[in-house]
């Protein structure tokens, strides 16, 4: 299948999980579950990545700003930009798109190899509205949330360094955060997550939906839900930067 | 009644219906049976409408599957009853809850208690309400055939469509599975069609059998003349069993 049918394919699909869909009092309940499978199973992983690239990313940028000539607090400001702007919503994506991702896709290909969704079909139900559209919205709403919940661990990682090491200390590094905030950052980062949520999402329904044949084929599907969500994560990434900044 | 008009289905160059028509009538339980691999599944999946034929019509008292309206077709839609070859049960729900999922998504008007009335009504109606709260991981192939059955007569459907019923079960409960299949269908006076290449279900219970060869109807008729039919493909369905050579 070329490039442009997947595309065409893709989109039809998402069409198809917003036209002829169920009854509006189904999908509280089924956004609700999804909401704690993507959200409180993520926590413990985006809490671990996002307090060390916090920490790792202080004590690196302290190491190439040895000069007289520059201020310590400018390591609180760029690593609270490069928090806000790139880490907490790029890499908290990237590993969403791992764990999520491959978890979505699997759990709905698995659906299709054991004919649960032909019968949902059967009943006259909208399978991939009933099934993929709470997937969506919970993500959508989740993942911005575990990025805002990235970037505040990942500016106490930091923090942690000023605190218990030797390289800045606590004052200055709280006044670089504080020098010359923009809140559009926030706006960007937030619009970035939601825009990597909805990728990871669709991407990982779309690979899970349409798999065909047995156990080795739900792994392929996982596999390719994570890379194609990863590489879509990066091109939009581009794009916004471009777009928004 | 459901009338199939001229099923036509290929995937890629491979010609897998090459126009199939029949009629399948009322309270009649209608095997359609064949070799492996003859297109029976995918004839059902076409008549369901889970696949849409390359070209044709199925039609359900009238009402084309193919050519109506979104709504009228999720009316058909509603109106049947699906036995799946794996069970196609959902893993993360009790049976009962497996029962009771067409009716919360379909029957929004109904209270709690109405639809508990009808899930054990169909528990009862396939001898399963003392599996009510087991998960499906917990109970055999055969009652797990049975549970697709409850979940697929809850909602009292007019249609009734089993995807080999029989596949992966022993000889007793294909019996017992082949017996409840046909009291169900004269007890909601359904139109059942069975797709099967057992020839004890064809003896048992086919009043109207079907048979395919090579993606195309070869033969049609009812159990009692299927041993004397002059198709050579069907001779060497029939009598690949000894038995079946024994009896005649």
């Amino acid at each position: 299948m070329s490039i442009f049918e997947d595309l065409g394919k893709y989109v039809l699909f998402l069409q198809s999980t917003v036209k002829n869909r169920e009854s509006l009092r189904v999908y509280p309940p089924l956004i609700l579950d999804e909401m704690v499978k993507i959200g409180s199973n993520s926590f413990v992983i985006v809490a671990i990545v996002a307090s060390f690239i916090g920490a790792v990313t202080c004590i690196q940028t302290a190491d190439n700003l040895v000069s007289p000539l520059v201020p310590l607090s400018v390591i609180g400001t760029i690593c609270r930009d490069m928090t806000l702007l790139e880490l907490a919503p790029t890499f908290t994506c990237v590993v969403l798109a791992g764990k999520v991702g491959s978890n979505l896709a699997g759990e709905i290909g698995s659906m299709r190899i054991t004919e649960q969704i032909d019968a949902i079909d059967v009943m006259g139900i909208n399978s991939a509205s009933f099934l993929i559209l709470p997937k969506i919205i919970a993500a959508c709403i989740m993942i911005p949330a575990l990025c805002i919940l990235a970037a505040f661990l990942s500016l106490m990682g930091g923090f942690a360094v000023a605190e218990f090491g030797t390289v800045i200390s606590p004052t200055d590094f709280i006044r670089g955060i504080r020098d010359g905030f923009r809140p559009f950052n926030i706006f960007f980062a937030l619009t970035k997550s939601f825009v990597f949520a909805f990728l990871i999402s669709t991407i990982s329904s779309y690979k899970g939906y349409f798999t065909t044949g047995g156990a080795l084929e739900i792994g392929q599907a996982s596999t390719h839900a994570v890379t194609n969500s990863v590489i879509g994560i990066l091109i939009a990434d581009l794009i916004l930067a471009k777009l928004l900044i | 009644m459901i009338e199939i008009k001229n099923i036509k289905k290929s995937f890629g160059e491979k010609v897998i219906l090459g126009g199939i028509s029949g009629k399948f009538e009322d309270s009649n339980n209608s095997l359609i049976i064949g070799a492996s691999g003859t297109g029976k599944s995918v004839l059902l999946k076409c008549i369901v409408g889970l696949i849409k034929p390359d070209e044709g019509d199925v039609l359900f008292d009238g009402r084309s599957l193919f050519n109506s309206s979104i709504a009228e077709i999720k009316k058909i839609r509603r109106e049947m009853g699906m036995l799946f070859q794996g069970t196609a049960l959902f893993d993360s729900l009790t049976v009962a809850e497996n029962v009771r999922f067409p009716l919360d998504m379909l029957m929004g008007q109904l209270g709690d208690s109405e639809k508990n009335d009808m899930v054990m009504h169909s528990l009862e109606r396939v001898g399963l309400e003392a599996a009510a709260n087991k998960m499906p991981s917990e109970i055999s192939g055969g009652m797990k055939k049975r549970v697709g059955i409850a979940r697929a007569i809850v909602m009292n459907p007019r249609y009734l469509f089993c995807d080999e019923p029989n596949s992966g079960l022993d000889p007793m409960t294909s019996i017992r599975i082949d017996e409840l299949i046909s009291e169900i269908t004269d007890e909601y006076r359904m139109t059942t069609i069975v797709v099967t290449h057992d020839m004890n279900s064809v003896m048992g219970i086919g009043e109207y059998v079907m048979f395919l060869h090579q993606g195309l109807k070869e033969w049609e008729g009812d159990n009692k003349s299927i041993l004397h039919s002059n198709s050579q493909a069907l001779k060497d369905f029939v009598f690949a069993s000894k038995i079946m050579e024994k009896l005649l």
